[in-house]
C-alpha cells in the first residue's frame, strides 16, 4: 500500500526533475498510442522527437515556431506567478499582428531603418490594448480575467478576418481575403540565410534574459511572487495587487502582440485570416513546462516547437493524423500537472497498520 | 454501574509519528469515571495528536486503548461518538448564516436529530446552565455562546467522555467561571472530561488529575491541587522560568495618536471600528484586551494602512497625519507591524526567510535601491535576526513555513524590532508560541519600549497584557474603552468590559439578532 505524505518543504530536485519525468511519460504514452494505431512506435517517436534535430532546415523551423512560444510564454509566466490568469494571449497575438500589419501596410513602399521598429511598436500596443480590457474589468469590477481574456480571443480572430476581407485586402489580390505582401523594409531580417529563421528568435532570448533579471533582482519580480502566493502578505508589504494585475496584463499582452508582429512580418509576410494557429494557447503549456522560469521557458518553447515540426513530418512520412501534435501537447500538460504533486508530496510505501483504514482490504 | 474511581479510559504505550517527528511516544495514563483529567503541555508537546487518536481522527502506530476495559480502536470520529466520546474543538465548525438549531442538526447523526430537536436543545442547555436561544443566527452570537452550541451538540449525544481542547482561550473570565460550573456538574453525574490546556491556574482550580506532556512523552502525572502554578509550569517546560521584568520607564511625548478612528466592517458578520481614540507616549506599552472578533483585525488593518482611514488625522505619528498613507509610507516614518497571522500575512509561507525580510524592511535596511534588490544585505539582516533572537532554523534559505510557530514568530518580531521602529504595533505576539519563546518576545518588546518606542499590543491573553502593559484598554464590539493603568484595574473589571459577563449568563438578556452585543468568532472569522 502507498501513502501520499506532504513534504516539509517543496523539493527543489523534484521541481527540476518533473518536467523531464512528464516528457518521459508523454513519450511512453505515445508508444502505446502508436501501437494501438498500428504504427511502429519506435519509428514514430524517432521521427517526432529526434529526426527534426538532424537537419538545419528543421532546426531553423524550430526556431521560427519557438519564437512566439517563448515570447508569449515569458509574458504569461510573469502573470501566472502573480495569480493573474491571462488565457487570451492568442487574441493579443492576433491583435498585435493586426495592428502591426496595418502599420506595415500604411507605410507600404516607404523605406527606412525606422519602419520595422515602428511596426513592432504598433504590434506591442495592439496586444497591450487588447490585454487592457480584461485588466480593466478585473481591477474595476472584479470580473474573472480567465473568461474575459479567453472570449476576447474569438473576437480578435473575427476582427482580423473582417479586416483582411475588407479594408486591408490586397488591391491586386483577386479578391482573396489576404493583405498585400509586406515590402522588404517591413519584413523581419533573416537570421540564417536560406531559411525562415529570423532575428525575432534573438529578441525572444533577450526578453527571457530581461525577465530573468527582473524576477531575480527587481522589486517587481518579488512583488509578483508575493501577490500570487500570499495576497494578504502583499498588502502588508505595501505591494498593490491592482498594479500587479495591470503590469502582468500589459507585459504579457505586449509580448504576445510582439510575437504576432514577428509572425506577420517574419515567416508569413502578410496578413491572412489563418495567421493565429494556437501559439497563444500552446504558450500556456510552455510557461508551466518551464516552471514559470525564463530559462525553463526557453527550453520548453524549443521542445513544443519540436513537437510541431515532428508532428508535421510524422503526418507526411507515416500518415499519422494531423492531430498528433495536439495530442502530444495535451499529454505533456496532463503529465506535467500530474507529476507536479511530487514537488510538494512524497509517496511512501507503508505496511498496513492495525485499525487504519486500508483500501486493499478484502 | 461504574463507581467514581473506576477506570473509564486507559491508554497503554500509544505511539504515533509524522514525517520527521515522533508526536506521541509511549503515552500511558488512565481517566476515571467522573474525573476531570487535565492534559497539560506546551504547543507542540503532542496533546492534539493524542486526543485526535482517542477521537478517531488519527490512528496510533502502536499501543492500546481500552474503554470500559474493552479494547478500543476507533477508525473514525463516528465510531468514537458511537462509543460515547464527544469533543469540543478549539476552532468551531459552525455556519454563521444558520440558526443554532440548524447548526446542531447538521452536526449530529440523523437518528439523534429526529423528533423535537429544538425542545431538547432548550432542555439540555437549561439543565446544564448553558442558556441558548435555539432560533438565533450563529453569526449574531459571541464566541462564548458559539462554544455553548458545540458543548450542547456534544451533550445531546449522552457522552461518557468529553474532550475539550483549550476551551477557555476564547472566553471572558466570567464565562470561564460559568463553564467550570457546568463541567463540575457533568463530572458529578459521572461523565469524564479530558481537559486540554496550558493555563495553569485553571487546571489547579478544575482538574482532579493531570498528565503532563513534553516532547511527545508523559513526563509526569500529578494532582494539580497539590501543585503550584510555578511547579506545574516548570514540569511543563522543563526549565526554570524567569518572568520578563518591567523597569520603570521615563515616558516621553505622545508618539502615536488615534483619534475618532471609525471603519465599517467589510463582511456581513464582521465588526467595524467605532470612534476609537488612544494616545501612546514614547516609552509606553499599551495593551488592547478583548475577545477575538471584536474588531481586532480591523484595528490592525487600519493601523498597518492596508485600509485607509476616512480622514488622515485619524492616525497621527509624532504629530503627522498618516491615516491615509499606505504601509510602505508608514514604515518610512518609523512604524513597525506584527500582524496576528504569521503565515500568509506577516510572512509568505513558501518564501525563504531571507526573501521574507523584503516584505517590511526594504526601506529601513536599504534593501531596495530604485527597485533593485540587494540580496546580500537581505541575507545579512536575516542572519542578524536569526542570531539576535535565537531563531532555530537550519539557515536563512529555508522557507518560512518550515519553522515552528514560535520560531517564526521570533523571526517576525525580530524583523520588526531590529528596524528600531518609533511605534510598534503587534497583534497576539505570543499566540501559539511556547513559553520560552513567549518570554523572549515579551522581553524584546519591553526593551524596545525602554529605548523610547511607543508600543501597542493587541492580545486575548490577559495575563500577558497585565505583565507587560503600562495601561490597558478593552476592545469590545468595535469600541475601545479608555486605557487605564494596570495597577488600577482588576481582571474582573476587564472581563466585564470585554462584555461576556451579563449577556452570557442571564436568561433575560439572551441574545437577539440586531442587539448590540460584542461579536464573536474564532481565529477563523474575518471581520
Amino acid at each position: 500500500m502507498f501513502r501520499i505524505e506532504p513534504r516539509k518543504e517543496p523539493s527543489r530536485a523534484m521541481a527540476y526533475a518533473t518536467p523531464f519525468l512528464a516528457l518521459l511519460l508523454t513519450i511512453l504514452a505515445g508508444f502505446v498510442l502508436f501501437a494501438l494505431l498500428g504504427k511502429d512506435p519506435l519509428k514514430a517517436t524517432w521521427i517526432i522527437f529526434i529526426e527534426p534535430l538532424t537537419t538545419l532546415y528543421s532546426i531553423s523551423e524550430m526556431m521560427v515556431k519557438a519564437t512566439p512560444l517563448i515570447l508569449i510564454g515569458i509574458g504569461l509566466a510573469l502573470g501566472f506567478r502573480a495569480g493573474v490568469w491571462n488565457i487570451g494571449a492568442e487574441g493579443q497575438f492576433t491583435m498585435g499582428a493586426l495592428t502591426g500589419g496595418a502599420m506595415a501596410l500604411a507605410l507600404y513602399q516607404i523605406e527606412g531603418f525606422w519602419v520595422l521598429p515602428l511596426i513592432c511598436l504598433a504590434g506591442i500596443f495592439g496586444g497591450m490594448a487588447w490585454a487592457a480590457i480584461p485588466a480593466l474589468l478585473r481591477t474595476r469590477f472584479n470580473t474573472n480575467e480567465i473568461l474575459v481574456s479567453l472570449m476576447l480571443v474569438y473576437i480578435a480572430t473575427l476582427l482580423l478576418s473582417i479586416m483582411v476581407h475588407g479594408p486591408l485586402r490586397s488591391p491586386e489580390g483577386m479578391n482573396f481575403p489576404e493583405s498585400r505582401l509586406f515590402h522588404d523594409a517591413a519584413l523581419m531580417p533573416v537570421l540564417i540565410e536560406g531559411t525562415r529563421a529570423h532575428w525575432g528568435f534573438i529578441v525572444a532570448l533577450l526578453v527571457a534574459l530581461a525577465a530573468y533579471l527582473l524576477l531575480r533582482f527587481h522589486i517587481v519580480g518579488l512583488a509578483l511572487k508575493v501577490v500570487g502566493q500570499a495576497p494578504r502578505a502583499a498588502r502588508f508589504a505595501g505591494f498593490s495587487e491592482k498594479r500587479m494585475v495591470w503590469f502582468s496584463f500589459l507585459v504579457s499582452g505586449g509580448l504576445a502582440g510582439l510575437a504576432g508582429v514577428f509572425e506577420a512580418t517574419g515567416p508569413v509576410g502578410q496578413l491572412v485570416p489563418a495567421l493565429p494557429v494556437g501559439y497563444g494557447f500552446t504558450a500556456i503549456i510552455v510557461a508551466f513546462l518551464g516552471r514559470l522560469h525564463p530559462a525553463g521557458i526557453v527550453v520548453g518553447g524549443l521542445l513544443l516547437a519540436l513537437t510541431y515540426i515532428g508532428g508535421e513530418s510524422a503526418q507526411i512520412s507515416m500518415q499519422l493524423p494531423s492531430s498528433t501534435t495536439r495530442v502530444f501537447q495535451g499529454l505533456l500538460l496532463f503529465f506535467l500537472l500530474t507529476t507536479d504533486i511530487l514537488v510538494n508530496y512524497k509517496i511512501k510505501s507503508v505496511r498496513a497498520r492495525p485499525g487504519a483504514i486500508t483500501l486493499n482490504r478484502p | 454501574m461504574p463507581k467514581q474511581g473506576d477506570v473509564l479510559l486507559e491508554l497503554q504505550g500509544l505511539t504515533r509519528s509524522f514525517p520527521g517527528v515522533l508526536a506521541n511516544d509511549q503515552i500511558s495514563f488512565r481517566v476515571g469515571y467522573g474525573e476531570i483529567h487535565a492534559l497539560l503541555g506546551e504547543n507542540g508537546a503532542g496533546k492534539s495528536t493524542l486526543v485526535k487518536m482517542i477521537y478517531g481522527v488519527l490512528q496510533p502506530d502502536s499501543g492500546v486503548m481500552k474503554l470500559h476495559g474493552e479494547p478500543f480502536s476507533p477508525a473514525s470520529p463516528a465510531v468514537a461518538r458511537a462509543h460515547g466520546i464527544g469533543m469540543v474543538f478549539q476552532h468551531f465548525s459552525l455556519f454563521e448564516a444558520l440558526s443554532v438549531t440548524e447548526n446542531i442538526e447538521l452536526g449530529i447523526s440523523p437518528e439523534l436529530a429526529a423528533g423535537d430537536l429544538r425542545q431538547r436543545i432548550i432542555d439540555v442547555s437549561e439543565f446544564y446552565g448553558l442558556k441558548l436561544d435555539p432560533d438565533v443566527l450563529v453569526g449574531d452570537l459571541s464566541v462564548g455562546l458559539r462554544q455553548r452550541i458545540e458543548i450542547v451538540r456534544c451533550l445531546l449525544q449522552n457522552p461518557r467522555l468529553i474532550i475539550m481542547d483549550e476551551p477557555t482561550s476564547v472566553l471572558t473570565p466570567q464565562e470561564v467561571d460559568q463553564l467550570f460550573k457546568t463541567l463540575r456538574r457533568l463530572a458529578d453525574e459521572g461523565c469524564s472530561i479530558l481537559y486540554i490546556s496550558h493555563k495553569l491556574d485553571e487546571i489547579r482550580q478544575l482538574c482532579h488529575a493531570a498528565a503532563i506532556l513534553r516532547g511527545g512523552k508523559v513526563i509526569n502525572t500529578c494532582t494539580p491541587a497539590n501543585e503550584t502554578a510555578k511547579s506545574l509550569a516548570e514540569m511543563m517546560i522543563g526549565e526554570v522560568l524567569v518572568p520578563a521584568s518591567r523597569d520603570e520607564r521615563e515616558l516621553g511625548d505622545v508618539r502615536l495618536k488615534i483619534k475618532d478612528l471609525s471603519l465599517p466592517s467589510v463582511s456581513q458578520f464582521g465588526v467595524g471600528l467605532k470612534q476609537i481614540s488612544l494616545e501612546i507616549k514614547a516609552g509606553e506599552i499599551i495593551g488592547v484586551a478583548g475577545v477575538a472578533g471584536n474588531g481586532q483585525q480591523q484595528l490592525m488593518t487600519a493601523l498597518i494602512g492596508e485600509r485607509s482611514a476616512m480622514v488622515p488625522e485619524a492616525i497621527q505619528l509624532d504629530g503627522q497625519s498618516v491615516g491615509q498613507l499606505g504601509p510602505g509610507d508608514r514604515r518610512r516614518l518609523g512604524m513597525g507591524f506584527c500582524p496576528e497571522e504569521r503565515l500568509g500575512h506577516a510572512a509568505v509561507p513558501d518564501m525563504s526567510l531571507r526573501d521574507n525580510v523584503f516584505l517590511s524592511a526594504r526601506e529601513s535596511q536599504n534593501l531596495s535601491r530604485s527597485g533593485v534588490l540587494d540580496h546580500q544585505n537581505a541575507q545579512s539582516f536575516a542572519a542578524d535576526i536569526v542570531e539576535t533572537f535565537k531563531v532555530k532554523t537550519a539557515g536563512t534559505g529555508h522557507s518560512a513555513k518550515s519553522l515552528s510557530g514560535g520560531n517564526l514568530q521570533k523571526f517576525i518580531m525580530g524583523r520588526e524590532i531590529l528596524q528600531n521602529p518609533k511605534v510598534l504595533i503587534a497583534s497576539q505576539p505570543t499566540w501559539g508560541v511556547d513559553a520560552g519563546a513567549a518570554s523572549a518576545i515579551r522581553t524584546a518588546i519591553l526593551e524596545l519600549a525602554a529605548r523610547g518606542a511607543a508600543v501597542l499590543v493587541i492580545s486575548q491573553d490577559l495575563d500577558e497584557l497585565m505583565e507587560i502593559s503600562d495601561r490597558i484598554a478593552v476592545l469590545a464590539d468595535g469600541r475601545l474603552t479608555p486605557a487605564q493603568r494596570v495597577e488600577q484595574v482588576t481582571i474582573e473589571q476587564l472581563g466585564t468590559a470585554m462584555g461576556g459577563s451579563s449577556s452570557a449568563v442571564l436568561p433575560d438578556q439572551s441574545i437577539k439578532a440586531g442587539q448590540s452585543v460584542p461579536k464573536g468568532g474564532g481565529a477563523h472569522v474575518q471581520d
